[in-house]
């Protein structure tokens, strides 16, 4: 396997996989929004909550069309570019795929048509189950992936046999592996936040434009909420899960805070250029002791630099420290929108200002940028290892060449690119529309589904 | 007990069940210049909108239960299919997508039907491809696959590619029989009887063609005493053809529609019949291809009360929408 290849099939993954987690960060918050807002319409038979939850449903299909076949792709994938790892993790890692696919993925996608066109079928109070139903799909599966990423993390309740392969010896310490209750938790709030600021954009979009509108400023309210409560706690658990972190892999931390160099009383560094050739951070700008108080919740604490890990065990510190900081830096960035909005809500003038709304609207992409760098910081940390200290990241590819992987990379590149832009572009003109009273369901393109001019339409579902 | 042979089962019986319930679907997808217009594709579609996602999964169980029961044979196969392989993912990307973009814009309505069509025969055609390389054997060193990139590229495995089209198309013209209104369905019971004798063609051709050049499968099948129980397979076959242009003579849709599904179980029992106990043809059996039985006993205990659930709500699925799709006067 030369380098080459091995570059392509890193990068193939990366691709492939960064695509993906877009889809199901944004469909685990809103399935759970839809939940709430068909929830809260058949408590209050308020029909302002089922108008917001039609409009979101046609993203919803759509988003989720995307993140199906996008998953499929890299479920082959593993066995593509990286048999070697499938061969050794398959025992251990297989069979928590195995139930993500028996217990979520079939779930969501048995329920899906129920949720998307059922409504005139089944009758509201079935239909409410089949969204509860598709939204606890999303957690299962989130549950059962981020175990096997966080096992490929922090390795536990395995043995090795002869063959190389990692097998199973204690299933409750593989899926409860040490890094996985804090990257569940980390990660679902991440998906709660990302949607709240895609609501709170297209909301804030639609209050620019009119600021009258009930719809729009009911989901303003919403997603606001939500960020107030969701973006501190956030930084609290991100603050645990990077303890947590430094217990199981101190070099992804030290690379994190771009320490090549051991301290008693760490700075922090807050910006600077690594240098990995000369094993220095050029041009930093640092608060003396500040990494030390964070990392070690002590003042002189001892913070290991890359030099205590011997260098073939090095993840890149450029990639790894910067994507960090930008994923700290957009989680201060919501907390303040957070509470400026309890200040704004206080006066009484949450939907009368602009320039929040306009703020909002640039923050709408904030949730997926932050949460890709975060992803980022987390594999790029791990390496060079797939399994963290455990299998090499250069022993665990295909034996496949270059000229393969180059061809299949363009191939998906070309089109993810086509397929996924055009997609893209479909989400952006659904959420130009205003939310309006007469939001029709999905199940009107259907050819049973009775057709309603917007005129004289009803105003409820039956 | 060996949990291997009881996961050989299973994982045959997803991959079935992924044929049969996805090859109806990719039917459609491959039947879709047949339509006299996009107001028959928009029916046509809707007819499959609500439940492919969970067809498609068994696909994704088939793939994913290998690498967990199965991981040395998951990580010899998918090297060796690796062309095929990425033609399938990017079709059924593209397919699938078209579902909900379709509905999305009226100008480049056609440019999702067109990728709709084309997603699905790739898919198709591929799918049988990858089956005619496993049947003709995969070349294997050690833990790894040694065979060249286009190993999967024969006039055989062509010609199983071709075969499969075939087969989605005659599963996919009797469920429209089924679901669209009855002025526009009569037409495809002519659509299933053409694609049928091309289907029986393709058998035929496929089980001569395989034992004349493997000696490794003729010497399965002509092999007595066990000669006598597999030729029970041609006369389910011939039984099962038989049924099938009666029943679409008879206009009798849902009956031929199961015999269809009939002859792929034969199809999959020939399958077995010419490569058991092998998982990698003819290089690493079920056996060797297995993971420790605690893997395999851990997702089997699940497996035993989520399966039949799985199966219980996704019939559930096709229940709430049953019937024919009632014909809308907008639409003509």
């Amino acid at each position: 396997m030369d380098t080459l290849a091995l570059d392509l099939a890193r990068f193939q993954f990366a691709f492939t996989v960064s695509f993906h987690i877009i889809f199901p960060s944004f469909t685990i918050g809103l399935a759970s929004y839809l939940a709430v807002l068909e929830g809260l319409w058949l408590k209050t038979n308020d029909d302002k909550y089922i108008q917001i939850y039609k409009y979101w449903l046609k993203i919803f299909s759509v988003t989720f069309g995307m993140g199906v076949v996008s998953g499929i792709v890299l479920s082959y994938q593993f066995g593509t570019n990286w048999s070697v790892f499938s061969d050794k993790t398959g025992p251990i890692l297989g069979p928590l795929m195995g139930y993500e696919i028996l217990t979520a993925f079939f779930l969501e996608a048995g329920f899906l048509g129920v949720m998307l066109f059922g409504m005139k079928k089944v009758g509201r109070k079935l239909h409410f189950s089949a969204t509860c139903v598709v939204a606890f799909g999303t957690f299962l599966s989130a549950f059962w992936i981020l175990s096997v990423n966080s096992w490929m993390q922090t390795p536990a309740g395995y043995s090795i046999n002869e063959a190389g392969q990692f097998i199973p010896e204690d299933w409750l310490a593989i899926i409860f592996n040490p890094s996985f209750p804090y990257r569940l938790v980390h990660m679902l709030l991440a998906s709660y936040l990302t949607t709240a600021f895609v609501v709170a954009a297209v909301a804030g979009y639609h209050l620019i434009k009119a600021n009258h509108n009930p719809l729009a400023k009911t989901m303003f309210s919403m997603a606001l909420w939500m960020i107030v409560v969701v973006a501190p706690l956030q930084i609290i658990v991100g603050d645990f899960h990077g303890l947590n972190t430094m217990q199981h892999q101190p070099a992804k931390i030290a690379a994190m805070e771009g320490h090549y160099d051991s301290h008693d009383g760490a700075p922090l560094i807050l910006f600077g250029i690594p240098d990995d050739q000369a094993k220095e951070m050029k041009y930093q700008v640092a608060i003396p002791k500040l990494g030390s108080l964070i990392l070690t919740h002590e003042l002189n604490g001892r913070v290991q630099g890359l030099d205590a890990f011997p260098e073939a065990d090095h993840p890149p510190v450029s990639i790894v420290f910067w994507s960090f900081r930008v994923m700290v830096g957009i989680g201060f960035g919501m907390l303040t929108i957070g509470l400026v909005s309890l200040w704004l809500r206080k006066k009484g003038k949450l939907y009368q200002t602009p320039l929040f709304h306009k703020v909002c609207v640039l923050f709408g992409p904030a949730g997926f940028v932050a949460l890709i760098s975060g992803w980022i910081t987390t594999e790029v940390g791990r390496q060079p290892f797939t399994v963290y200290g455990l299998l090499r990241t250069a022993d665990s590819a295909s034996p496949i060449d270059a000229v393969a992987i180059s061809w299949s990379l363009t191939a998906f590149v070309v089109v993810y690119l086509c397929v996924f832009g055009a997609g893209f572009f479909y989400i952006i003109r659904l959420m130009q529309k205003s939310p309006t009273r007469y939001e029709q369901a999905l199940e009107a393109r259907l050819p049973d589904g009775a057709e309603v001019p917007p005129a004289s339409h009803p105003n409820r579902l039956p | 007990m060996d949990y291997a042979l009881i996961w050989y089962g299973l994982i045959g019986f997803a991959v079935l069940i992924y044929v049969v319930l996805d090859g109806f679907d990719l039917g459609i997808g491959i039947l879709f210049p047949k339509a006299s217009n996009e107001a028959e594709r928009d029916l046509m579609m809707n007819s499959i909108a609500p439940v492919w996602d969970g067809n498609e999964t068994w696909l994704v169980l088939g793939g994913g239960g290998l690498f967990a029961v199965f991981p040395l044979a998951y990580s010899i196969v998918m090297p060796a299919l690796y062309a095929p392989l990425i033609i399938m993912l990017l079709g059924l990307v593209l397919r699938g997508v078209s579902f909900e973009y379709r509905f999305r814009t009226k100008r480049g309505k056609f440019v999702w039907s067109i990728a709709f069509f084309a997603g699905s025969i790739a898919a198709a055609a591929t799918q049988g491809i990858m089956l005619g390389a496993m049947l003709q054997g995969i070349e294997v060193d050690g833990r790894s696959y040694a065979g060249g990139w286009f190993d999967w590229f024969t006039p055989f495995t062509l010609f199983c590619g071709f075969a499969t089209i075939c087969a989605y198309a005659l599963l996919g013209a009797c469920w429209l029989v089924i679901k669209l209104p009855q002025e526009l369905a009569d037409r495809y019971y002519d659509v299933a009887k053409h694609w049928g004798v091309a289907l029986v063609l393709c058998i035929v051709v496929v089980s001569a063609w395989l034992p004349l050049t493997h000696e490794i499968v003729s010497e399965r099948w002509f092999n007595l005493p066990n000669s006598m129980l597999y030729f029970m397979v041609p006369i389910l076959a011939v039984v099962c053809i038989w049924q099938l242009f009666k029943s679409l003579n008879n206009h009798q849709a849902v009956r031929a529609y199961l015999f269809g599904i009939g002859l792929f179980i034969v199809s999959a029992l020939g399958f077995s019949v010419s490569t058991f106990p092998y998982i990698v043809p003819f290089a690493v059996t079920y056996a060797d291809a297995a993971a420790p039985d605690g893997s395999l006993k851990f997702l089997l205990t699940g497996t035993v009360f989520l399966l039949p659930m799985v199966i219980a709500y996704s019939g559930y699925a096709y229940w709430v929408f049953r019937g024919k799709l009632k014909h809308d006067e907008g639409y003509h």
